[in-house]
């Protein structure tokens, strides 16, 4: 069971997190033409990396907010984890 | 048996305590302190199980976590434990327990002609022999395996036993009671770090239990017991026997299991037989000592072969012989300081030492002794088929490779010693890469991946001394970096005998024209020539090796049979041990029962269950409840005899006649606050809500960025920047989930914040054209007519001094209104509306009724939002803006999304207006069609429509929207029905709404 640093309530277990996938990701802006392909990208397709990964979870069960977590996929280290509107 | 293997004095057992116990249905005495094992053996009883392949008779080889094979069934208070070890099952009064692999019995075992047809049984004999033919293995091979195999059959009885979790963090957690962990936890703890000290048995104190060693001024035994005391008066210490550390997972969490009540007749009330601890650590020591290994001989798997510091322990803390007439097989000095315990009571062991010569203090003890010993000697086969009886000695040449002199001596007991294992087992699972140590000829932990360190035998370090130095040291050291304190510990004087060096010598020739079996793996029957034929058929890599020939498998890990079989494996293919490498040790490190893993968390408790506040109410007016995800709420009321069917159709036929009630608690409610919470609703729903007045609700639609539907509900505006939204009960997390994520990830520049507020309201529907003189008489304030409270209106009005959000919203269809009062007036507000809705014939109605007035009102819900449709599928591309953007709007552009012939939801209706459809049936053009049958949709919802009195369905179909008074029909393979139906509109009922908005 992974313990993950929450930015803002320190270490928890990994039971109190739920895994958001690929931080990386960007939405494409309300509004703007976005070709097909992009539209797909975004909504489908992900990279999938052994080694470091910087990835979202939400502290479900403790204060809610989405964090920003860099885990070696393979080891599952974990290297630094974020708030939501920070970057690496 | 008599008991006449038990020494009249010595031993750490309770002799003014004789208990009785049965073993394969026989009568037994033994004393508290007893193994099952030591007990056994103090008896004479030798045999206790057949092996897992050949059912050869199988005795004792160790004496704790060590043993392969002595594993029995225990019947303790009515419940039935497979797969126990003899060696580690604490003796009580009344015990029973019985051999596991043998039909029909120990002495007579049909199996056992498995050994004589063993060239049938080579290295992956399963892969090869039941292959063919394949029509055999389920009603041949397989059955016969399975009686033939295993360690014991597992009851399928529901356990009654009661097993517990517990999570604990600490600064130290030390696996292992011996020297290394009690030294190391006693500096950590004179530190001042929070300490757990584990240890897998009952006795505390490890190795030094057994060795002839003096620390300080006092034996081994009482400096451990001195230290153990200390450490259990600390406030900072935690010390738990029967307790092993099984496994290190991520993060430095470790579990462990603790046997609470195993070892007494009976599990006590409020107390758990095991108890799972997950143990966060900051830094681990590793203390879990070593193994003996075995030399390799032909018959080697007797009974009466042993390791021989089993047979020291069984002698030193049981005070039990394992034999009168011992030989003592070995390649370095261990073995003389288990022939040195012979002799000091009284039996005459003889010494076969595998070297040509050696000098120690404990080899000149021996001799002193005038203990016979001959060097360069090996045991090349034990003779003897239950029991060892003699022995085929011979001298060895200086190489190693040839033996002469062979012959026939008599012996009971055969006590090898291969030299030391140390067990690494947890150092691996953390991720450490081992390293092989020459010296030793074995694998020890070298780089730490995660917060742990070995120590003592565990780390390789054979000599006392050394070990309590670096131990004291280390926990000192480890402590210091996490409390910031040093208490020093002085190290005391040890003295200990020196030992001279081993020899690397393993395994004894084949003698001419012989065939000994010669075993590697005792637990699995994995021989010397099982390995060499899986080389000879090509497989290399270790791990294949092991797969093949299941060397290092099942519950004993390969604990004693591992390195051997590397040595075997280098030697063969001439290369040398870490090169090839071990196979991953994976946990547990020793079985763990699946109660303990599952612990509190079965029946009821497996989820938390949720409950309205009326749901006593609900209770005493004979609901019959239904799990809605985790809410326990109402199908239906029961009067009288009535079933399922009947009384959902009385209820829903109130509603729409007079007047019903339904509990709405479980619907999610997010409270929605901020000067941009319009704007974020408008991106979040489909259609438009920046309009939207306050005192007004909205129904609204959701999707994902893939554009499939996610949620629907209403949304109310409470005030200007306060919003109430509900969405489904299964919805409520999810939903709130995916608000949060827009909300502090993709538009953080929205000043909006969002709550679960589910559990502050509980709600009541009151649907039925009687529905508002219910309202007039419950809010008698308040205008509640057509004008007063429109449809999607919102009032707050005051219930008899409650506060009440009032919406004017329907899911039925009818008139109707949700009251919402603070959770803990649920139970009065509910008793208000029946008492006052008497008059007007209210009745309550449970989330049948609810289902058959909104499936044939064609209300979506759960079954056609079901994760995989789209707005337009479900008749919802009404509320699809075109004009704004929002959440998965890029999506729906998609071809597929946008067919011509694109699913949608229609009505059907069964042509003999009789006939229900079954739930999932599919909808086809000819029933009569080759299979497979095209399919063009599925029967999500199935009803007895009330206003018509004749079954309903919606479906989902292709072309959906050009297929109304179309006859086809629904097939159900799985309840062999197929029923001619004709395609209507899903709404069924007052198509254009008239009656919501009366
Ligand atoms: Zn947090």
């Amino acid at each position: 069971m992974l313990y993950i640093k929450c930015p803002h309530c320190g270490l928890r277990p990994q039971t109190e997190f739920s895994y958001g996938g690929d931080a990386t990701v960007k939405r494409p802006e309300l509004n703007k033409e976005v070709s097909d392909q992009d539209w797909d990208n975004f909504v489908y397709l992900r990279k999938s990396p052994r080694g470091k990964h910087l990835e979202l979870w939400q502290h479900i069960s403790g204060c809610r907010q989405w964090i920003k977590v860099e885990r070696d996929t393979l080891t599952h280290e974990i290297f630094t984890t974020l708030k939501a509107n920070e970057n690496i | 048996m008599s008991e006449n293997f038990r020494l009249d004095k010595g031993g750490l057992i309770n002799r003014d305590k004789k208990i009785s116990f049965t073993f394969n249905g026989k009568k037994y005495f033994g004393y508290e302190g007893d193994t099952l094992a030591s007990a056994l053996l103090a008896n004479g009883v030798h045999l206790v199980g057949r092996s897992f392949k050949y059912h050869r008779p199988r005795g004792f080889f160790g004496a704790g976590v060590d043993e392969p094979y002595a594993i029995v069934q225990m019947n303790r208070n009515n419940e039935v434990d497979p797969n126990v070890r003899a060696t580690e099952q604490e003796l009580f009064e009344g015990l029973e327990a019985k051999s596991v692999n043998c039909w029909p019995n120990v002495d007579f075992d049909i199996g056992a002609i498995n050994n004589f047809l063993n060239k049938f049984f080579p290295a992956g004999f399963y892969y090869k022999t039941f292959m063919w033919p394949k029509s055999f293995w389920y009603k041949i091979y397989e059955p016969i395996i399975r009686k033939a195999a295993g360690f014991g059959s597992a009851s399928i009885k529901h356990d009654k036993e009661r097993y517990e979790h517990k999570y604990e963090y600490c600064d130290l957690l030390i696996a292992g009671s011996g020297p290394s962990g009690l030294a190391s936890a006693y500096s950590a703890a004179q530190n001042g770090a929070r300490v757990i000290l584990a240890e897998d048995k009952s006795r505390f104190g490890g190795s030094l239990l057994t060795s002839e060693v003096t620390i300080g001024n006092q034996n081994g035994k009482e400096w451990a017991e001195k230290i153990i005391s200390e450490l259990k008066s600390m406030p900072n210490v935690v010390v738990k026997n029967r307790s092993q550390v099984f496994g290190y997972y991520d993060h430095n969490m470790l579990v462990m299991s603790e046997r609470v009540s195993d070892h007494l007749p009976k599990t006590d009330k409020y107390i758990p037989k095991q108890r799972l601890w997950y143990i966060r650590a900051k830094e681990v020591v590793i203390s879990s000592g070593s193994i003996e290994r075995p030399l390799v001989f032909g018959n080697n798997d007797a009974p009466g072969v042993m390791l021989s510091s089993a047979a020291k322990e069984y002698l030193k803390v049981y005070g039990v012989i394992v034999g009168k007439k011992p030989i003592i097989f070995t390649n370095n000095d261990s073995g003389y300081e288990t022939a040195i315990e012979f002799k000091k009571n009284g039996i005459d062991p003889i010494i076969l030492d595998t070297r040509k010569e050696a000098n120690s203090e404990i080899i000149k003890e021996a001799k002193e002794l005038n203990i016979n010993i001959k060097f360069s000697y090996v045991v090349v086969a034990a003779k003897g088929y239950k029991k060892v009886h003699s022995a085929d000695i011979a001298k060895i040449s200086d190489d190693k490779k040839n033996i002469s002199n062979i012959e026939n001596i008599k012996c009971d007991c055969i006590c090898v010693s291969g030299f030391w294992t140390p067990t690494i087992h947890l150092a691996s699972q953390s991720g450490n890469k081992t390293k092989f140590n020459e010296e030793i000829d074995a694998f020890i932990p070298s780089q730490s991946k995660q917060k742990e360190t070995t120590l003592g035998a565990a780390n390789g370090v054979f000599t006392l001394e050394e070990t309590l130095k670096t131990s004291f040291e280390k926990g000192s050291e480890l402590s210091k970096q996490i409390t910031n304190k040093e208490n020093k510990v002085s190290v005391p004087t040890v003295i200990e005998k020196k030992s001279s060096n081993h020899d690397k010598f393993w395994c004894v020739p084949l003698p001419e024209g012989k065939n000994y079996k010669r075993f590697l793996d005792f637990q699995n029957d994995v021989a010397v020539s099982d390995i060499e034929l899986a080389l000879r058929e090509g497989y290399r890599s270790i791990e294949h090796v092991k797969r093949y020939t299941t060397l290092g498998m099942a519950t004993d890990q390969g604990r004693t049979s591992n390195l051997n079989g590397l040595q075997l494996v280098s030697d063969i293919e001439n290369k040398v041990v870490p090169q090839v490498g071990h196979t991953t040790f994976r946990p547990p490190y020793s079985p763990v029962s699946i109660g303990a893993i599952v612990g509190r968390e079965i029946g009821k408790h497996s989820k938390p269950t949720r409950k309205s506040p009326m749901h006593n109410w609900h209770e005493k007016n004979n609901a019959v409840f239904v799990d809605a995800g985790v809410w326990l709420r109402p199908r239906y009321y029961k009067k009288g005899n009535e079933n399922l069917f009947e009384a959902s159709k009385r209820e829903a036929k109130n509603v729409r006649q007079n007047v019903g009630v339904c509990d709405v608690t479980t619907l999610g409610k997010i409270d929605i606050k901020g000067p941009d919470a319009a704007e974020f609703l408008n991106r979040v729903y489909t259609n438009a809500w920046l309009k939207l007045p306050v005192g007004k609700a909205r129904y609204g639609v959701m999707l994902r960025e893939d554009g499939i539907v996610m949620d629907d509900g209403t949304t109310t505006r409470i005030s200007e920047n306060h919003y109430h939204m509900t969405t489904t009960t299964a919805q409520a997390a999810n939903v709130l989930s995916h608000l949060e994520y827009y909300l502090q990830l993709v538009w953080p520049e929205l000043n909006v914040n969002v709550v679960s507020s589910t559990e502050q309201w509980a709600g009541a529907a009151i649907a039925g054209p009687k529905s508002r003189e219910v309202l007039k008489k419950l809010f008698p304030d308040l205008d509640v007519s057509s004008d007063g409270l429109p449809f999607m209106g919102y009032v707050e009005g005051n219930l008899f001094g409650v506060n009440a959000k009032i919406f004017r919203i329907s899911f039925s269809g009818e008139l109707a209104y949700e009251v919402n009062v603070e959770s803990d007036y649920g139970n009065f507000m509910w008793e208000k509306i029946m008492e006052i809705g008497e008059e007007f014939n209210i009745q309550p109605y449970g989330t049948e009724a609810l289902s058959t007035l909104r499936i044939e009102m064609g209300h979506v819900a759960g079954s056609e939002l079901d994760g995989r449709t789209i707005p337009y599928d479900n008749s919802l591309e009404g509320l699809v803006s075109k004009k704004k953007d929002f959440i998965g709007k890029r999506s729906l552009s998609k071809s597929a999304y946008v067919a011509e012939d694109r699913q949608k939801v229609v009505g059907v209706v069964p042509l003999d207006k009789k006939t229900s459809i079954p739930e999932g049936s599919y909808i086809v053009k000819d029933a009569k069609a080759k299979l497979p049958n095209p399919k063009l949709g599925h029967v999500s919802a199935s009803c007895w429509s009330v206003e018509y009195d004749n079954p309903f369905s919606l479906a989902i179909i292709k072309d959906g929207k050009n297929m109304i008074g179309q006859k086809l029909f629904a097939m159900s393979p799985l309840k062999n029905k197929t029923i001619p139906v004709e395609i209507v509109s899903s709404h069924y009922v007052d198509p254009k709404g008239e009656r919501v908005r009366s």
